[in-house]
């Protein structure tokens, strides 16, 4: 019986995985401080205003977070440019016929349980890695239409270079209903990409589970004894 | 002075006409002065400009309208603002309140057109509607359109008074049956003031008015072309509410404890943290009062699209094509919940198509 040889590959560097989990506390706490903001819980005191902060502080948290998630984005799509292979940017777009390829590989195997040949990819696989593209594109919507709605209240050279933003979408409450929609994309995904990935995990027994803290994942060697 | 119109006369000589004294022009410039947001080391500069330059000739257009603009202008609280700044009764047309009507009315408006080409500044008052060959808006004979195209097209600015001329308000809220259209949509290469607001404040009117000709160009704008001065600071920064929205005090519903204290309207769908207004500062009816102050949230009136961000006592807005009072919370919510469902449905069948796959390497393993 051939047995199988499995090699190390150091896939994810330092900084990715840095990104990745900087990014899913800052999501994380968006989504919370966020869904206080938009409906904030009915607390009844008998202190005077003056006395208490606690929703001034749910939105300074908020925001600050905001700028670390936004700032982290950088930072990854700058090591988008200086990373391994696995952390380019062109990665993330489906640009060859080998990646499309396994896009529909990946969507039979996964979603509809078909047969297709194995995907092997080290990296993230195609259809992953166009999820993710997506996740960058409803983050940099969420960063501009969050600074813009910030920049009415701050002198941050940041919001201030949002503040078209609102403009463009028809003033801040148009704004403020989508920024407060595409929250919403984050829970889903966050649902889907946990599930998934253990899911790959136990089906593929390749270590793309801890993969996102040590670094390593492991690729089938063909023809070991 | 060859004619008796009033276009030629400065504000200082039509307040002597109408019988006010030197002191209550001064106050005037003073008042107008400080609720424009000029310094007041420039103060001197608008007591100049009232005595010296001529008011320039108005024309006030009303289309789909409900002529509460006009309506707010006469109630302000400075008798001098109505009487003369932008003396209603004697603008040179203006369909509620000219004495002139039919062709006379009409000849008269065709006349400062054409004596005053590129001088008058044109006023106008709700929104032109665009479907069905603008039917749904005719005067005298024409549509609304061709009668804003004509007047806009020889003046010196516009000023687009209220929610409908900046942005059609009600008659433009979905499904907009009139195709009702806000004039900077329409006319372009003009400047445009739109001072929305339904009504918009006459204090901010008359200030925009004001500054129009003592410095004899627009006010600085924002984004949307209405002027910072007024429209620069959210209802929400100006409150004098906003402790207690830091606080998270909130009014849960208007008949309880927290209403009569006073608190948040936040949760009660205040539109305050999304509308830009002078409200909470300058305040309506003489600085008397504003809407938060007598205990109802803002509706956001100055903003485009108010209707449409409905209903006005929820914060969040319904979402068209969702069913009665889907809000983005619900909608979220039951996609999550969905997410869920399809993520453990996949669970159970990806455990029976990948038995005997994982079986295999379980297997394997042992070796």
């Amino acid at each position: 019986m051939g047995s199988t040889l499995m090699k190390p590959v150091y896939v994810w560097e330092i900084p990715v995985r840095i990104f990745h989990w900087v990014n899913a506390a800052c999501i994380v706490a968006l989504c919370a401080t966020g869904y206080l903001i938009g409906d904030p819980p009915a607390l009844m005191s008998s202190q005077e205003a003056y006395q208490g902060y606690w929703f001034g502080t749910v939105r300074f948290l908020h925001f600050g977070t905001a700028y670390l998630f936004t700032f982290n984005l950088i930072y990854r799509i700058f090591w988008g440019f200086v990373g391994n292979k696995y952390a380019r940017l062109a990665g993330f777009f489906p640009s060859t016929k080998e990646k499309l390829d396994e896009l529909v590989c990946v969507v039979k195997l996964d979603i509809l349980q078909m047969v297709c040949k194995p995907v092997e990819s080290i990296g993230h696989n195609a259809m992953a890695a166009l999820t993710y593209l997506v996740l960058f594109l409803v983050s940099f919507f969420q960063i501009a239409t969050g600074f813009g709605l910030l920049s009415a209240m701050s002198g941050s050279v940041l919001s201030a270079s949002f503040a078209w933003v609102p403009a463009l979408l028809g003033g801040d409450m148009a704004a403020r209903n989508l920024h407060h929609f595409t929250a919403w994309f984050f829970v889903l995904f966050a649902v889907v990409h946990v599930y998934l990935v253990c899911y790959h995990d136990y089906v593929e027994g390749r270590g793309v589970l801890s993969s996102i803290v040590g670094g390593w994942k492991f690729i089938v060697v063909k023809g070991g004894k | 002075m060859d004619n008796k119109t009033n276009q030629k006369q400065t504000i200082w000589e039509l307040a002597q006409e109408k019988g006010y004294n030197r002191r209550d022009f001064l106050k005037f410039c003073g008042w107008i002065g400080a609720a424009a947001g000029i310094a007041s080391t420039q103060l001197g500069r608008v007591v100049y400009a009232l005595e010296n330059n001529p008011r320039p000739p108005l024309i006030w257009l009303h289309f789909q309208e409900c002529t509460c603009c006009s309506e707010s202008f006469i109630k302000s609280d400075h008798p001098l603002v109505a009487d003369v700044v932008l003396d209603l009764v004697s603008l040179d047309y203006t369909e509620t309140l000219q004495a002139a009507s039919g062709h006379q009315a009409e000849t008269a408006m065709k006349q400062t057109m054409e004596k005053y080409k590129g001088e008058y500044i044109l006023l106008v008052e709700g929104s032109i509607p665009t479907k069905d060959d603008g039917i749904h808006c005719c005067i005298g004979g024409r549509s609304a359109l061709q009668i804003l195209e004509e007047a806009a097209k020889d003046a010196k600015a516009i000023i687009a008074w209220g929610n409908c001329a900046f942005a059609g308000c009600v008659q433009a809220a979905k499904p907009n049956p009139t195709g009702a259209t806000p004039v900077r949509k329409l006319v372009h290469g003009k400047p445009i003031i739109n001072v929305p607001g339904c009504p918009p404040i006459a204090d901010v009117m008359a200030g925009v008015v004001v500054h129009l000709l003592t410095f004899g160009r627009i006010p600085e704008l924002d984004a949307q072309g209405r002027p910072k001065a007024f429209y620069g600071r959210r209802i929400h920064d100006t409150c004098y509410r906003r402790a207690n929205y830091d606080a998270g005090l909130f009014v849960e519903t208007f008949d309880d404890a927290n209403a009569k204290k006073g608190y948040c309207l936040y949760k009660m769908g205040c539109r305050g943290p999304v509308t830009y207004n002078a409200c909470a500062v300058t305040k309506w009816n003489g600085g008397v009062s504003f809407p938060i102050q007598s205990g109802h949230g803002c509706i956001g009136c100055s903003e485009a699209d108010f209707w449409d961000q409905g209903p006005l006592y929820q914060h969040l807005p319904e979402t068209a094509g969702f069913g009665i009072e889907a809000t983005a919370d619900k909608i979220g919510a039951a996609a999550a919940v969905a997410t869920v469902a399809g993520v453990a449905a996949h669970f159970v069948t990806a455990n029976l198509t990948k038995h005997g796959e994982i079986q295999d390497r379980v297997k394997g393993s042992k070796e």
